[in-house]
C-alpha cells in the first residue's frame, strides 16, 4: 500500500520533470512536420493570395513532373554519397594515427577539433575563398606545382564547384567521424592485437580481422548522423554557391528554402519537407536495423 | 643475429614515417584554412590581391585596418551571438537535466518510446523544421525576437543534453539516494540538492557542446532575424559585402572570421577533453 503510493507519487514526479523538455521538442519538432504534412495537401501561394486551398495531392504530383526536384534530388545523392565516403575514410585514418602514441597528442587532437567547433556558414566563406578564381590559394599552388597554366574557375564550373563543396564538407566533418571511430578503437582490448600478430598476421590482416568487425557499430552510427547532417545541408551550400551555377549545386534543402522564401510557395515547400523528411525517416530505418544486427543496443543498454 | 635487429629497425622507422606522415597531414588539413584566414585577415588588400600570392606578407603588407573597419557594430553581433547562446544553453541546462533524471531513475510508461523518439528528432535537418516554425513565429509575433531563436536552440541541444546526462546520472551509485530518501528528502528536494551537484562536470561538458552549436547555428537565425542590429555572428558575417557585388571585401570577412571564432577556439583550447567526451558519449550512448 505504502510502497504503491510512493511509486504514483513517484511517477507523477517523473512526468512534471520531463514535461517541460517534451514541450519544447514537440514544439520544435513534431509541430513542424505535422504541419508540413497537413499543408502539404494544400496550395498556398502567390496564385492562392497566400490562402490555403484544399488540393489534395495535387502538390505531389507536381512534384513528380518537377525536373528541377530531381536534379536537386540527384545532386543531394551526389554530394551524400562522396562526401561521406570520403569523410569515412579520412576519418578512419586519422582516429588511427590520434590512436597512436606520440609526442605532441594533445595538440593533434586539439587541431582535429578546430573544424568540427567553426560554425559552416563562416568557414564556408572562407574556403569560397580559398578557391577564389583570381586570387585563390589553390590556385596559386596548383599553378606553382606546374598543375595548371591559368587561374581555373572553382564555383564558377559545376562538376568543380561540387567537388569545392564537398572539399569544404570532408574538412569540416571528418574531425567528427574520427572522434567516434576513436572512441571505438580505444574500447578493443591490445591483447587482441597481440595474438593475431602471433598467430603471424600483418598489421593490414589485423585491421581487417579485427578493428573493422569491432568497430562496425561505431561506423553506422558515424555513417548515420553524417547521412541525416549531409542530407540536410544547408549552409555551406548557401554561403559557397548558393547552389550554382545554374542549379549545379542545388540541394534539396536549397530548393525548399528558395520554394518557401523566394517563391512563397507554402504548400509545394511543405510537400518538398515531407517528401524529404519520408525518405530520411526510411534510410534511419535501415541503418538502425543494421546497427541492431550488429549487437549493439541503441540506447547502449542491456 | 645482425639481420634481426636491423630488419626491426627498417620496420620501426618505416612506421615512424607513416604515422608522421599522417600527424603532418592531419595538423596541417584541420588548421590550414583557418590559418589562411589569420594571414588574409592581417594583409593589406594590395597583397591580398597580389599575384602570386603572397605568403610571407613584409612589413608595409602587414594591417590591422580590417580589424579596426569592423567597429562597434561588430561587438553588437558578437553579444548577440553571447546572448542567445548562453541563455538558450541555461535552459537547456535547466529543461534537460530533471528529464535525464527521469529516463534515467523514474520509472514511467512509455520511457523507451520517449527515448527514441529523442534519439531520431536529432537527426532532423534544421531544413525541415523552418517552414513550421515560421508559421509560429509569425503567429506569436515573434520575428526579430530573441525568443524565436533561443527556443529553438534549446531544442535542438536537448537531445544531446538528455542523451548525455542521462547516461551519467545512470552511472551514479544508487545507495546515495536511497539513504537521501530514508533521510526524508523528496524526489525533488533530492535531485536539486544532492544530484546535481555531483552532476556539475557533465553539466559542463554538455553545456560547452549546447553553447557551440547555438553559436553556430544559420538557418533559423537567416530566417527569423532580419534587423540589422539583431543578428547573430554566422549571419553578419556571410553578410559583409563591398561596394559592388563583384567587390568582394576578402580582408574585412577573414578579420570578423577570426574575431567571430575566437570564443569557439578558446573553449576548444580549453576544454578540449571534455568536448571530445559529450561528442563520443552523445553519439555512442545515442
Amino acid at each position: 500500500m505504502e510502497t504503491d503510493t510512493i511509486r504514483r507519487r513517484e511517477k507523477q514526479t517523473g512526468w512534471l520533470l520531463i514535461a517541460p523538455a517534451l514541450l519544447i521538442l514537440a514544439f520544435v519538432f513534431l509541430y513542424p512536420i505535422g504541419r508540413a504534412f497537413w499543408l502539404s495537401l494544400f496550395t498556398q501561394n502567390l496564385g492562392t493570395q497566400l490562402e490555403p486551398v484544399f488540393s489534395g495531392f495535387n502538390n505531389y504530383a507536381r512534384m513528380f513532373g518537377d525536373g528541377r526536384f530531381w536534379y536537386s534530388l540527384w545532386n543531394t545523392s551526389v554530394f551524400t554519397t562522396i562526401s561521406i565516403s570520403l569523410e569515412l575514410v579520412f576519418g578512419m585514418t586519422f582516429a588511427l594515427v590520434l590512436n597512436q602514441a606520440f609526442w605532441g597528442r594533445g595538440f593533434a587532437r586539439t587541431a582535429a577539433l578546430i573544424p568540427w567547433a567553426l560554425p559552416t556558414a563562416v568557414m564556408g566563406l572562407a574556403w569560397a575563398w580559398i578557391f577564389n578564381d583570381q586570387y585563390g590559394v589553390v590556385n596559386d599552388l596548383l599553378f606553382r606545382l606546374g598543375i595548371i597554366n591559368e587561374a581555373i574557375t572553382w564555383l564558377g564550373e559545376p562538376t568543380r564547384a561540387m567537388f569545392s563543396l564537398v572539399v569544404a564538407d570532408v574538412w569540416k566533418t571528418t574531425p567528427f567521424i574520427a572522434l567516434i571511430l576513436l572512441a571505438g578503437l580505444q574500447s578493443i582490448s591490445s591483447d587482441l592485437y597481440e595474438a593475431h600478430a602471433i598467430d603471424g598476421a600483418t598489421p593490414i590482416q589485423s585491421f581487417r580481422q579485427i578493428t573493422l568487425p569491432l568497430l562496425a557499430p561505431q561506423i553506422l552510427i558515424a555513417l548515420l548522423f553524417r547521412f541525416a547532417q549531409s542530407f540536410g545541408v544547408f549552409d555551406l551550400i548557401q554561403v559557397m554557391t548558393g547552389g550554382g551555377p545554374a542549379g549545379s549545386t542545388e540541394m534539396v534543402s536549397i530548393y525548399i528554402y528558395a520554394t518557401v522564401r523566394r517563391y512563397l510557395d507554402f504548400g509545394y515547400g511543405a510537400a518538398l519537407v515531407t517528401v524529404t523528411f519520408l525518405l530520411l525517416i526510411i534510410a534511419v530505418a535501415i541503418a538502425a536495423f543494421f546497427l541492431s544486427k550488429s549487437r549493439i543496443n541503441i540506447s547502449g543498454e542491456r | 643475429m645482425t639481420t634481426m635487429p636491423t630488419t626491426f629497425l627498417k620496420s620501426l622507422n618505416w612506421k615512424k614515417v607513416l604515422l608522421w606522415t599522417g600527424v603532418i597531414f592531419l595538423v596541417l588539413f584541420c588548421l590550414a584554412p583557418l590559418l589562411w584566414q589569420v594571414l588574409t585577415s592581417l594583409k593589406t588588400n594590395d597583397a591580398i590581391a597580389k599575384l602570386p600570392t603572397v605568403y610571407f606578407p613584409n612589413s608595409q603588407q602587414l594591417t590591422l585596418d580590417h580589424y579596426l573597419i569592423l567597429g562597434g557594430k561588430f561587438l553588437r553581433y558578437m553579444l548577440n551571438s553571447a546572448f542567445v547562446s548562453f541563455t538558450s544553453t541555461l535552459i537547456c541546462l535547466a529543461v534537460g537535466a530533471p528529464a535525464a533524471y527521469t529516463l534515467a531513475r523514474l520509472k514511467i510508461p512509455g520511457e523507451q518510446i520517449i527515448l527514441a523518439c529523442v534519439l531520431v528528432v536529432s537527426l532532423f535537418p534544421y531544413v525541415l523544421l523552418f517552414l513550421g516554425l515560421l508559421e509560429l513565429v509569425k503567429f506569436f509575433g515573434l520575428g526579430n525576437n530573441y525568443l524565436s531563436l533561443i527556443i529553438p536552440y534549446t531544442a535542438i541541444n536537448l537531445p544531446l543534453t538528455i542523451l548525455v546526462l542521462r547516461s551519467f546520472f545512470q552511472q551514479l551509485p544508487k545507495d546515495l539516494e536511497d539513504s537521501a530518501r530514508i533521510d526524508g528528502y523528496n524526489t525533488l528536494q533530492m535531485l536539486l540538492q544532492i544530484v546535481l551537484p555531483m552532476t556539475i562536470p557533465a553539466l559542463v561538458t554538455t553545456g560547452i557542446l549546447a553553447f557551440i552549436f547555438a553559436w553556430n547555428e544559420f538557418i533559423f537565425a537567416l530566417t527569423f532575424i532580419t534587423r540589422d542590429t539583431l543578428q547573430t555572428i554566422p549571419i553578419a558575417i556571410s553578410k559583409i559585402g563591398g561596394a559592388s557585388a563583384f567587390e568582394i571585401p576578402y580582408g574585412p570577412i577573414a578579420a570578423a572570421t577570426i574575431l567571430g571564432t575566437l570564443p569557439l577556439v578558446i573553449l576548444v583550447l580549453i576544454f578540449q577533453q571534455r568536448i571530445v567526451q559529450g561528442i563520443t558519449a552523445g553519439a555512442v550512448k545515442g
